[in-house]
């Protein structure tokens, strides 16, 4: 241990395959899928070609009381419940840390847009008296970072990385310079997203980004697999509580592993598609692995970005190649969880952390046939045990954002 | 014209729908910011909801002079058509 060393001592979500982590990691280990049919009017209406998404399995409104989660967005909602699960599972309770020094830094990819589409349809219909005072404090993309701040008085900084699916990822990489640089011993880190809705819908699908496998949801997101369509809208929340290891120590704290490393970079190539060489997402990797110091032998694992679309899938696994090497062993979240976009990243990182806590593995679901360009070992089927001493967590977002993630066992 | 206790319960109604304050705790002499920890955007939604109710008009510089309920109650029996 070092002084400037990050760990992970809370985990807390909110997904498609569970209202907590332990459901949802638990249904990975099932094989569920969290993706269903998708009830709204709106998909008939404006005949959508998607009829699917990977909804909450809980619905915050059940978990949060009436008066709260109508002052919320529902991006600040399953933001709220996944900080408070993470903080409860990190040991703190009202102090354990001075407001001072703790800091919030939660991304999301599109904020409170189903706000602003509701308010602006209550002011066209109904006119301004009708419009929410609390419109801009709902719509606004570092909403869920400040109510958590809010909730648990962060004085440290709160701060709310934009960078569509890479958000969340982000949120954990700004965390860790904050808790290296010495600048807070605590942050509350993730992302959250909840914006499945007409315009969103349509809008990604008419980037042909989208899984049209309408008839088999369960089956629409498989990463790798030769038949991908594209990927799956998800919504949800993750939010770790990352400690610099010496406080965390000195107050015993339960550890679940070691956020070591972190690396960003971007492309600089085209707005949506990655750069076809995997050059940055690579370069990505390899600043994780130096920043952490890291020999890329002992990256085990890798829990990929892989979100089902044809380009996408393989290139990262080319970048995988050139930074890591042949060894790692892949699985992609999104395949059982759709693609959460700024709370994917954050999602994930839980995922790839408890893989490390308990040496295990999730399969990949839906790879019936793998893509011959992939050229590494995919678990699939069955959970694979394997004890980790590194795993890397990629996130790649519209942009060109490439955020790696690297955790290591403490 | 409704007496106090109605305007006072149609308040509590509403008050309880956006703030989450229960119905029996809204009584006259309590302050909406001190007693009741409604905020200034709330107080917003509350105002355009009594509005609705009691068929006033509480224009903001009112607004601003409504501090507790019986302020209130006595600003809609002297402003309700």
């Amino acid at each position: 241990m070092s002084a400037s060393d990050v760990v992970v001592t809370g985990l807390g979500a909110t997904t498609p395959l569970g209202g907590g982590v332990e459901e949802t990691w638990d249904g990975f280990l099932a094989g569920r899928s969290g993706v269903s049919a998708l009830e709204a009017e709106w998909v008939e209406r404006f005949d959508l070609p998607v009829k699917i998404a990977a909804q909450l399995a809980v619905d915050p409104t059940e978990v949060l009381p009436r008066v709260e989660a109508r002052r919320l967005d529902r991006s600040e909602q399953v933001a709220l419940i996944a900080a408070r699960q993470a903080w409860q599972d990190a040991g703190f309770g009202d102090d354990g840390v001075e407001p001072e020094r703790l800091g919030v830094v939660v991304g999301t990819g599109i904020g409170g847009a189903t706000t602003l589409l509701h308010q602006d349809d209550l002011l066209e219909q109904n006119g301004l008296r009708k419009v929410s005072p609390l419109t801009v404090p709902m719509l606004m993309p570092n909403g869920p970072a400040a109510h958590i701040g809010l909730e648990f008085s962060a004085r440290a900084g709160v701060h709310a990385p934009v960078s569509a699916c890479a958000s969340g990822a982000e949120g954990l990489a700004w965390a860790w310079r904050l808790l290296q640089s010495g600048e807070a011993d605590v942050v509350i880190a993730g992302g959250a997203e909840a914006c499945i809705a007409a315009i969103t819908m349509a809008g990604f699908a008419q980037s042909r980004t989208m899984s049209t496998r309408n008839d088999e949801p369960e089956r629409a997101s498989r990463p790798w697999d030769v038949d991908r369509d594209g990927f799956v809208l998800g919504e949800g929340a993750g939010i770790v509580v990352l400690e610099r290891e010496e406080f965390a120590r000195a107050r015993g704290a339960r550890v679940y592993a070691r956020l070591a490393g972190v690396g960003m970079t971007a492309d600089a190539h085209h707005i949506t598609a990655p750069d076809p060489e995997g050059t940055w997402q690579a370069k990505a990797m390899e600043a994780a692995m130096r920043s952490g110091g890291i020999d890329p032998a002992a990256v085990g694992h890798v829990n990929a970005h892989a979100t089902s679309t044809q380009v996408g899938d393989v290139t990262e696994t080319v970048a995988v190649r050139k930074a890591i090497g042949d060894h790692p062993v892949l699985t992609a979240p999104k395949s059982a969880l759709g693609h959460l976009l700024g709370a994917a990243g954050a999602v994930e990182s839980i995922i790839t952390i408890l893989a490390i806590h308990h040496g295990v593995i999730p399969p990949t679901a839906n790879v019936d046939e793998l893509d011959p360009g992939v050229s590494l070992d995919v678990v699939t089927d069955e959970p694979r045990k394997m004890d980790l001493e590194v795993a890397i967590n990629d996130s790649f977002g519209f942009g060109g954002h490439n955020v790696a993630l690297a955790f290591s066992s403490a | 014209m409704a007496d106090n206790q109605e305007i006072i319960a149609g308040l509590a109604e509403i008050i309880e729908e956006v703030a989450g304050v229960a119905q029996d705790d809204v009584t006259a002499e309590k302050s909406f910011v001190d007693d009741l920890d409604i905020d200034s955007l709330s107080m917003v939604e509350i105002a355009v909801q009594a509005e609705d109710k009691f068929g006033v008009k509480i224009p903001d510089d009112e607004l601003a002079n409504l501090k507790t309920v019986s302020d209130a109650v006595n600003y809609v029996q002297a402003n309700a058509k």
